[in-house]
């Protein structure tokens, strides 16, 4: 069992990230810094953290999709391993082409930093299987770009292939369908504004987050 | 030769903050303003034999980097 969080410039929910994954599952996870070429040998998880890396320079995610180490995400991914964007790390997955869509400025302008209840649209995808029959997560978001868009074509495939994997009760930023979490075709790669990295312990105010991690190593 | 990029969010991407600053324009005292749209301009400089072979270039250079093709399009002047 083991976990690598990858840290940018400007990433600022890496150790957040170490420390869930970690408490969550038990696995041993090392950082990785942006600039590596190469990702730690048999990894069964990548996280990508939030944060606001590179500043958000040009666009959020757009200067660190490039950075040499999404090389080694990109194909780590193809290989199947389980990659999770969260929030900055959305961003960025969206940006490298790792998954669909994008994520615009929310549609009231404003950060949004609080709770949201979501669905668990689908919980037979390697992200949420330990959700077993709980169709409901509460995590927090905090982000000012979250508001995800796709076009209706793509929106179409992505609730009809199942990939539409977290939805906002009551949708806080204009996302499309209030979708929170989408997976690639194959299903190994997650993106999710809200934090599970900040909802691990009930002493967070919820654990919800665990149940995302822990479902990669179940 | 110099390079000016214009990147806006496309015509079917809802463009906040160019609502914002019509409802802000509109304020002011100008009700006539309507479809403002805010982009972003990147200007460089760069060596290539002529307009054309800049031109590809700077494209591809939106693709990769510049633009994001899913929600925004782009504009490209090159200039001697």
């Amino acid at each position: 069992m083991k976990a690598a969080v990858v840290v940018f410039p400007g990433s600022n929910c890496d150790r957040d990230c170490k420390v869930a994954v970690e408490r969550s599952t038990g696995a041993r996870v090392e950082m990785v810094w942006h600039a590596e070429t190469a990702l730690p040998d048999d990894l069964d998880l990548v996280v990508l953290p939030g944060g606001f890396s590179y500043g958000d320079y040009l666009r959020c995610g757009a200067m660190a999709a490039q950075s040499p180490v999404m090389r080694a995400v990109a194909a780590a991914a193809n290989d199947g391993v389980a990659v999770i964007g969260i929030c900055n790390g959305f961003q960025i997955l969206c940006e490298a082409g790792l998954l669909p869509g994008a994520l615009l400025r929310n549609a009231g302008l404003k950060y949004i930093c609080k709770s949201v209840t979501l669905d668990v649209v689908n919980t037979q995808t390697l992200f949420t299987s330990a959700f077993g029959e709980q169709y409901e997560a509460v995590m927090t978001v905090g982000n000012g770009e979250g508001n995800f868009f796709a076009d209706e074509a793509t929106l179409d495939r992505l609730e009809g292939e199942g990939q539409v994997v977290f939805r906002y009760q009551q949708n806080p930023n204009g996302s499309a369908r209030g979708i929170a979490g989408v997976t690639n075709a194959k299903g190994n790669v997650l993106g999710m504004m809200p934090h599970p990295d900040r909802a691990f312990e009930d002493d967070l105010g919820g654990a919800d987050g665990a149940l995302v991690f822990r479902s990669v190593f179940a | 030769m110099k390079a000016t990029v214009h990147v806006f969010l496309k015509a079917g991407v809802l463009d906040v903050q160019g609502k914002a600053v019509e409802s802000a324009l509109h304020g002011l005292g100008w009700p006539d303003v309507s479809a403002v749209r805010v982009g972003r301009v990147i200007e460089f400089d760069l060596v290539a034999q002529d307009a054309a072979t800049a031109d590809a270039e700077v494209e591809a250079m939106c693709d990769r980097l510049l633009a994001n093709t899913v929600i925004e399009s782009f504009r490209v002047e090159i200039t001697p």
